[in-house]
């Protein structure tokens, strides 16, 4: 094939997806300001995202925090300045790791997940049975879980800033030998409220592109078990790399002035 | 008598392919149209294209004498609500059990209370042979002809007055096939609804149907009655009835 129509070809590829991506996303913003509301599934998904990722994400952000005390440490011992390690911490965390790496440990579970489970019902003519029970796929499917995720991500990244500043915290009393009251308040003193605002908009921007690109791919899987494969991989590599990119635009928006 | 389905010049293609060219078909009230055909013949996407889940792209569709081709939303809502389907593989809710699969419609639908709904999950499940011990399990749990029974209970549980069936008895022993198909023609004939069945198999269309139409190559080329099928001398039925490999039918693939 001539590389110029190749590269056209990938192009015009390029472009319906991202119009049927659009296309999907407003379907699904009308899906959720438009009754019914399925309450109840909406409970269901806040356990499925949020309750069930908690350990993922403690776990992740007890590590990190105790990484980026000992790497502040490490790195400001030739300057001599152990002292910032508490507060660099705690706004490395709400800021920054605390919502993203929590967004991508969730990304990986749950954008999978969601993925996996449309893409099954797909294939097996489930969300052809919904329609023809007068169900709408978008609101019963979509909505709910677009819903949960936005509402537990930031729940989430809250339990991801304490224990992370946290997990500075014991590394740094513990393994620095720094004095637990000044630590604490060095990093009580050091947090604004907008750190953590931000922290928490992030993820729930974070957990909106999670629901999506989990219901997005998975809703257009076919070709039976591989399709579904497939969705599942694209809902991961998607979202992660969206909430990459979201982020450098949401520090770029918010942290601006 | 009146047409509760017409379809009328249906045309439908995916991209290149054009699988729908030009279907002219009707069943009267109360009628069971059985419609067969070799695979890739178009039947899905037909049966489809009435539901609603495809569009074609000319044709008219009627359901009960209204136009159907187009509508969206709570216009489409309130036609599907007169369908009841049977999905070739059951496709029932995972994640739901057995009853709240059968009462779905009615309790998504008219927001039914969940003790009607199991009731009314309970004299559906009766009609197809199952009874309260299925309730709670879940599809996973189910055999092949259970799973069956169920998405039948499923179809005639809002009793609704158009009921579609999609290869009903593939994958059944001919004992389960057997039973499958009178259960079907049982119901239909308690509800008195009207139905479009497709399948390939003729022990279903000799016991299911009234009204017979052979789909090939995207068009209707025989309609008659049932009893009318063996004493045709239209070759591409006689071939098709006779599951004979030499004749006009084109084999896809080969």
């Amino acid at each position: 094939m001539n590389p110029l129509a190749r590269i056209g070809r990938i192009f015009l590829g390029f472009l319906a997806h991202t119009g049927r991506l659009a296309v999907f996303i407003a379907q699904s913003f009308l899906a959720i300001i438009q009754p019914p509301y399925y309450l109840r599934l909406i409970g269901q998904q806040m356990i499925r995202i949020g309750y069930f990722s908690l350990p993922v994400v403690a776990l992740t952000s007890f590590f990190t925090g105790g990484v980026l005390a000992l790497q502040i440490y490490y790195g400001g011992n030739q300057f001599n300045s152990e002292a910032i390690v508490s507060s660099i911490v705690a706004l490395g965390i709400t800021r920054e790791l605390g919502p993203v790496l929590g967004g991508l440990m969730v990304a990986g579970r749950v954008s999978a997940a969601i993925a996996a489970e449309i893409g099954t019902m797909r294939v097996t003519e489930q969300i052809d049975a919904l329609t023809t029970l007068s169900t709408e796929p978008f609101k019963y499917l979509v909505a709910p879980r677009v819903i949960a995720a936005v509402i537990s991500m930031p729940l989430l990244a809250l339990v991801a800033d304490i224990i992370g500043i946290m997990g500075g915290f014991v590394v740094g009393t513990q393994s620095l030998g720094f004095n637990p009251a000044i630590y604490m308040q060095l990093t009580i003193d050091f947090i604004t409220p907008d750190d953590i605002t931000s922290g928490l908009i992030k993820a729930a921007v974070f957990g909106f592109i999670i629901a999506i690109m989990g219901c997005y791919n998975g809703y257009h899987s076919a070709g039976g078990a591989q399709g579904v494969g497939r969705a599942t991989t694209n809902a991961v590599v998607s979202a992660s790399i969206l909430i990459l990119s979201a982020n450098y635009l949401m520090t770029s928006l918010l942290f601006s002035s | 008598m009146t047409d509760m389905i017409k379809l009328t010049n249906v045309h439908k293609s995916f991209g290149s392919k054009h699988v729908l060219k030009g279907v002219d078909l009707s069943v009267e009230k109360g009628n069971s149209l059985v419609v067969i055909g070799g695979s890739g013949s178009g039947k899905s996407v037909m049966m489809k294209s009435i539901l609603g889940l495809l569009t074609p792209e000319t044709g008219e569709i009627e359901i009960n004498g209204l136009p159907t081709v187009g509508l969206k939303g709570g216009k489409r809502d309130l036609v599907n609500r007169q369908f009841g389907m049977l999905f070739q593989n059951g496709a029932l809710f995972d994640s739901l059990p057995v009853w709240q699969n059968v009462s779905f419609a009615a309790m998504q639908g008219s927001n039914m209370p969940a003790d009607e709904a199991l009731e009314l999950a309970k004299e559906s499940l009766a009609l197809v042979g199952l009874g309260k011990n299925v309730l709670d399990l879940y599809p996973a749990s189910l055999s092949g002809g259970m799973h069956k029974r169920v998405g039948l209970a499923r179809a005639i549980a809002t009793r609704p007055p158009i009921i579609f069936f999609d290869e009903p008895t593939t994958g059944l022993d001919p004992i389960m096939t057997d039973v499958i198909n009178h259960l079907i023609r049982d119901c239909v004939s308690e509800l008195g609804a009207t139905t479009m069945t497709i399948t390939h198999d003729m022990s279903s269309v000799r016991t299911i149907g009234d009204k017979a139409a052979l789909l090939y190559q995207g068009k209707i080329i025989w309609t008659g009655n049932v009893d009318a099928l063996e004493q045709s001398d239209d070759p591409f039925l006689v071939q098709f009835i006779n599951g004979l490999a030499d004749g006009p039918i084109e084999i896809a693939g080969a």
